[in-house]
């Protein structure tokens, strides 16, 4: 199963290859990674999304949490929480599909953010399912180029 | 006033207590060195190689129950030192390492003699650091000492650019170390202490498994307390011998892959598995599935990691092992459903049960009247030390036939490369043990293999006069791996005779320590005695049975109980 983990970590040089050394020496996965500075210039959040048997997920968040620059670990899925990736998508827009492209990002909540003479750069936001899903839209339009962020995560407000 | 990097190093040194450190310079280091010809309270051991430096001051650290400290210039001298700390860091021993580096500005740059020393050792160490500034000196030096002892111990890096070592600074007072993401859990949670007693009240077959967590924590006496209290026999890790007194009547000896017959039955046969500063590796547990299978599992261990890691655990006690014992000791002596004849009661055919299969298959060898067994050697060496002796051992079948037969009664009596088995290991760690202990009896069993992946460190033991034997199990083979091939690969000794050997007593006699044979058993006991008399570095060379196997032994991915026996 998919877990998306969220890590607290002071912002030191080499904390980040503290992590994913980990990941490699152990053999666990990351399928998407992103970091960067919190509320607190001194504290980088890392949102990583991994998956394995509830086993290795388990060794993943005691590895981490063991790790001395670690503030703080947080399995999302233990939690409310929202989810979100960006992704910037140069599709053909020639005279023709334009208008079609126009339509789909504007269903999708989309922005265009470059407009070329043949091509639109779109920008994306949304759950990974949503993006996915966008993307098999665009694609017999003719996509060029795809850039996908890695997945942020934050817990909901608690109800009442 | 101000101090040179240099300077106040080594005042933060002497600040945590340091008096012996192990090491060779470098010219990143010479600052280091400059100043350590004024000092007179921290003793430098010249060792003959960086490896055996970080070998000697794990050893030391072992032995004293303190961090061990070694220094080794950038480069070469840090990639030399690598071994070494990937040993201490699976034994989980308390070191810490420090290596030169190029200075600040020429980091990066391909400079003469520079490594990336903290990125090569991030995996292998508990944590480490690059002094950037020389501000940041000894507040990093305060806390890799920190580090390296506390939670669950382990050997912590600090790389120190050249630069820094000569800057001027104010040496900053000492304040109580607090770090924000480090807060190791001592104290166990008193409902999980409950949960553990009332299993051990209940059952019928339990064993204690003691690993290196109880040396590391000095819980022997906890440990024997509850395990004579209870009266719950006892089984050891290579790492946790010592943690119970070996000649008791409740030790069980070593488990695993070389342990006693009796003991890995009783694991696999009993009802309640008491582990203890262990982490179920896998020379221990052998196929997972099979160990331990009808037991509900306790596991107290400081590194919450450990737990569950390779075997599932049903009563998991995430504290150091003092105090989880403390606690446990603690209930069973205010509990009113204990009772001490009861437990004997109810625990005797259990008992009846292991006597059985110790009767069965005892640990021993085939004693022969002209050639030598090593079990012999070993035998004799506890006998004529008393079993008193610090032992240290290189890594092979000499290292497990160590471990079946010298009797620890003591913790911190023994020191091997459990978790990474490391050749070369013995010789250095038996320097750092004799600085540990200048007044006892220091003795590497050393293999012929092994001893000469160090045994350049007998210009150390010279230098420093230190009486340091070796006994060196001469079988003309890298046993262990020919163990292998014989039982494994149709006897094909692929690269494992030792077609070349040098004459271990010449060998002695070149660095002016001395050299005794034995080729005979009638010769034995007399070269121990002389050796023991020496007061010198000595090389006891038993010719040895050449192709004598380790028994019990338990084939790798095999079930513990699927054991071949003499
Ligand atoms: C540095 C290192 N290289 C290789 C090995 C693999 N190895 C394990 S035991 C062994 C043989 C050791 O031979 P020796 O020291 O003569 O001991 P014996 O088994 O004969 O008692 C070898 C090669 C090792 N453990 N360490
Ligand atoms: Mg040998």
């Amino acid at each position: 199963m998919k877990h998306t983990i969220s890590v607290l970590l002071q912002n030191k040089p080499g904390v980040l290859s503290r992590v994913t050394g980990l990941f490699s020496g152990r053999g666990f996965n990351i399928e998407s990674l992103s970091v960067a500075q919190t509320l607190e210039p001194d504290v980088s959040c890392l949102t990583l999304v991994t998956s394995g048997e509830d086993t290795i997920i388990e060794q993943i968040t005691k590895q981490l949490h063991k790790l001395i620059d670690v503030i703080k670990v947080t399995d999302m899925c233990e939690h409310d929480n929202v989810e979100r990736e960006m992704a910037l998508i140069r599709v053909k827009a020639e005279a023709h599909t334009r208008a079609e492209v126009l339509r789909i990002v504007d269903i999708f909540r989309g922005k265009v953010i470059d407009v070329g003479p043949k091509s639109y750069v779109v920008e994306l936001t949304g759950k990974a399912s949503k993006l996915q899903a966008v993307i098999d839209i665009l694609r017999p339009i003719g996509i060029q180029e795809i850039v996908r962020s890695g997945t942020i995560a934050m817990t909901r407000a608690p109800k009442s | 006033m101000k101090l040179t990097g240099a300077q106040a190093f080594l005042k933060c040194l002497e600040e945590h207590g340091v008096e012996v450190i192990f090491g060779y310079p470098g010219g990143a280091l010479i600052d280091v060195y400059d100043e350590l010809m004024k000092n007179d309270k921290i003793h430098h051991v010249l060792t003959r190689h960086e490896q055996a430096a970080v070998h000697a001051a794990d050893a030391y650290g072992r032995i004293k129950g303190e961090v061990g400290v070694a220094l080794v210039t950038s480069g070469p001298g840090a990639t030399n030192a690598v071994t070494g700390i990937a040993s201490a860091y699976m034994d989980s021993i308390p070191l810490v390492v420090f290596t030169g580096q190029v200075p600040t500005k020429l980091i990066g740059n391909d400079a003469f003699q520079e490594v990336d020393i903290v990125g090569i050792t991030r995996p292998i160490t508990k944590h480490n650091y690059l002094v950037k500034n020389a501000e940041e000196l000894v507040p990093i030096i305060r806390e890799a000492f920190h580090l390296a002892k506390t939670g669950r111990p382990g050997p912590v890096l600090v790389d120190l650019p050249k630069d820094v070592l000569a800057t001027r600074i104010g040496y900053p007072e000492l304040k109580p170390i607090s770090m924000r993401t480090y807060k190791p859990t001592y104290e166990p949670h008193p409902g999980q202490i409950e949960k553990a007693c009332k299993a051990m009240l209940k059952a019928k077959k339990p064993v204690i498994y003691a690993g290196g967590g109880v040396i590391l924590s000095d819980s022997n006496e906890e440990l024997t307390e509850l395990a004579r209290r209870l009266d719950i026999p006892v089984t050891m890790t290579l790492m946790g011998l010592g943690g119970f007194p070996g000649t008791d009547h409740l030790s069980m000896g070593m488990l695993g892959m070389h342990g006693t017959y009796f003991a890995n039955m009783a694991v696999a046969n009993c009802d309640l598995l008491i582990a203890v500063g262990a982490r179920f590796d896998d020379r221990v547990t052998g196929r997972v599935d099979a160990f331990a299978p009808h037991a509900e599992i306790i596991h107290i261990d400081i590194d919450p990691s450990s737990i569950s890691k390779n075997v599932r655990v049903d009563i998991p006690i995430v504290a150091d092992c003092k105090h989880a014992l403390d606690a446990i000791n603690a209930w069973f002596g205010r509990s009113k459903d204990f009772n001490a004849d009861d437990c004997m009661e109810k625990n005797r055919p259990w008992h009846e049960q292991i006597r059985e299969w110790k009767n069965k298959h005892p640990l021993g060898y085939v004693e022969e009247t002209d050639i030598i067994k090593p079990q012999f050697v070993i035998q004799k060496l506890n006998e004529l030390t008393g079993g008193d002796a610090i032992i240290t051992t290189e890594v092979g079948q000499h290292q497990m036939w160590t471990a079946q037969f010298y009797h620890f009664n003591k913790p911190r009596q023994f020191a091997t490369s459990g978790g990474l088995g490391v050749m070369g290991y013995g010789f250095p760690a038996a320097i750092g043990a004799q600085m540990a202990a200048p007044d006892k009896v220091v003795i590497d069993i050393a293999g012929d293999g092994s001893i000469q992946m160090n045994i350049q460190e007998l210009a150390t033991c010279r230098q420093e006069k230190l009486p340091v034997k070796v006994a060196i199990l001469n079988n003309g083979y890298l046993g262990m791996v020919r163990q292998w091939q014989e039982l494994f690969y149709n006897k094909q000794y692929s690269s494992t005779v030792m077609e070349v050997a040098p004459d271990f007593v010449k060998v002695a006699e070149a660095y002016g320590a001395v050299g005794l044979r034995a080729t005979k058993p009638s010769e034995v006991e007399p070269v121990i005695r002389e050796a023991l008399k020496i007061n010198n570095t000595v090389f006891m060379d038993f010719v040895i049975a050449r192709e004598e196997g380790v028994y019990p032994m338990v084939p790798a991915g095999k079930a513990t109980t699927e054991m071949l026996l003499v």
